[in-house]
């Protein structure tokens, strides 16, 4: 068979010919829908017999081997951590003095109560810069492979999609301002406890991607496309980078900084912190809300 | 032996998963489950991780009433270290998930087998044009 035909084969169940909802229901999974149209020319097939036996004796023993593989690997790995230091016992050697210095100056250096935000967001910032780099890189590498996927864009579909019921809705409508200030709650709260940018911006994220469930995409694109996307991720990235440069120079040549510890347990303290929560938050969230967003309808 | 991993019983069950993540990963052959046992495996390592700063009888490394006593606190760096991990650990899966989109856009099945048979016949095809 050609590779045109395949092609067309392939259109015309682009264009919807298939019904998901029936196979889902007739209780099979979507992705192997293709599979029913048995009538079809084009089947799939190994290149002769033989390979095709092969390939049967192969799927007969292959599960074995893959098991026995993994039983040999939990060996290895417990015999691994039967040498490691016990857990909790105070002696294991990850307890060094880099610890000791962490937990004994940084409330005093940072201000920071919360002494793992001072150690991400202070002493090791570029760390957590590089990682806030990562995920707007996937977010980037994502929106390539994934934006031009519904050029046209069908709202037909997208309208079927977004038909929720009352009880999400309704539901949604209690939740969704909880969450979001929850979110903003544990962002504002990195430097004092549990918390800081990149739980609080999931949890936003959240609540942002449970309000497009219930009600669609029309309310968020208002405030929320791609755009406003770049420019507000960006703006956070770019002030996270000079305001830690600034702070890295500042302190690298013992000069005053105007951003001072303040009182340490104060939601106005720990210097720099909270700006930079602030940052990776705001990225965190619009991140993980333009993932769900390009997932479900190809643009954001 | 078996007192010294029954001490460190967290360690022990992260292994396992890292173990059950792979077997996920090699057994299933549908793509969206492999990406599935590659979370497992994320999961398991970051647990390892994180035990790693536990200290018995000590609290979260959150300073109480200003007592800035080591002996009061856990590790803060493993939770520091681990936090990298679970961001990259999204962004991986993110990637993963988009190529596999473009995948099933392409060959209309998850099926790594299939989706390599097609591509072979389809090589073959055009090869003698």
């Amino acid at each position: 068979m050609k590779k045109s035909d395949l092609r067309a084969w392939l259109r015309s169940w682009d264009a919807g010919e298939f019904d998901f909802t029936a196979a889902l229901s007739a209780g099979r999974s979507a992705p192997e829908a293709p599979a029913e149209n048995k009538d079809h020319p084009w089947k799939l097939e190994p290149i002769n017999r033989l390979e095709q036996g092969e390939i049967k004796s192969f799927r007969k023993i292959y599960p074995f081997f893959a098991v026995v593989l993994c039983c040999i690997m939990i060996g290895f790995l417990l015999l691994t951590v039967a040498k490691l230091p016990t857990y909790g016992s105070p002696d294991s050697p990850a307890h060094n003095e880099v610890m000791e210095r962490y937990v004994e100056k940084g409330m005093e250096e940072t201000g920071a109560v919360n002494v793992v935000a001072g150690v991400i967001l202070d002493y090791r910032a570029f760390d957590t810069l590089g990682e806030s780099h990562v995920l707007y890189t996937a977010a980037t590498a994502v929106f390539i492979l994934l934006l031009s996927l519904k050029g046209s864009g069908e709202p037909e579909q997208e309208k079927k999609i977004m038909q929720s019921d009352p009880l999400l809705k309704s539901t949604a409508r209690i939740i969704v301002p909880l969450v979001i200030v929850y979110g903003i709650y544990v962002i504002f709260n990195g430097h004092l406890g549990p918390g800081g940018g990149f739980s609080g911006g999931a949890v936003i994220g959240g609540g942002l991607i449970l309000y497009a469930i219930a009600f669609g995409f029309e309310p968020l694109d208002r405030f929320l496309n791609l755009k406003i996307y770049r420019m507000v991720v960006l703006c956070a990235l770019c002030f996270y980078s000079f305001a830690k440069c600034y702070s890295f120079f500042c302190g690298a040549n013992h000069l005053e900084t105007i951003f001072s510890p303040g009182t340490p347990g104060m939601i106005f303290s720990a210097g720099l912190i909270l700006p930079l929560n602030v940052a990776v938050g705001i990225v965190v969230a619009c991140t993980m809300y333009g993932f769900y967003s390009i997932f479900q309808r190809g643009r954001i | 032996m078996l007192q010294t991993l029954w001490n460190s019983r967290v360690n022990c069950i992260a292994v396992i998963l890292f173990a059950v993540g792979f077997a996920t990963l090699l057994l299933h052959r549908n793509l969206f489950k492999k990406i599935l046992g590659l979370n497992i495996m994320d999961t398991a390592s970051c647990l390892l991780l994180t035990s790693m700063g536990y200290i018995e009888g000590r609290t979260a490394p959150i300073i109480v009433d200003g007592v800035t006593d080591v002996t009061r606190y856990g590790n803060p760096l493993p939770a520091g270290l681990v936090l990298t991990g679970i961001v990259v650990s999204v962004s991986v899966t993110a990637v993963m998930l988009a190529l596999t989109v473009k995948l099933y856009e392409r060959y209309h099945t998850l099926d790594l087998d299939e989706i390599y048979m097609i591509a072979r016949q389809e090589a073959g095809k055009e090869a003698p044009q």
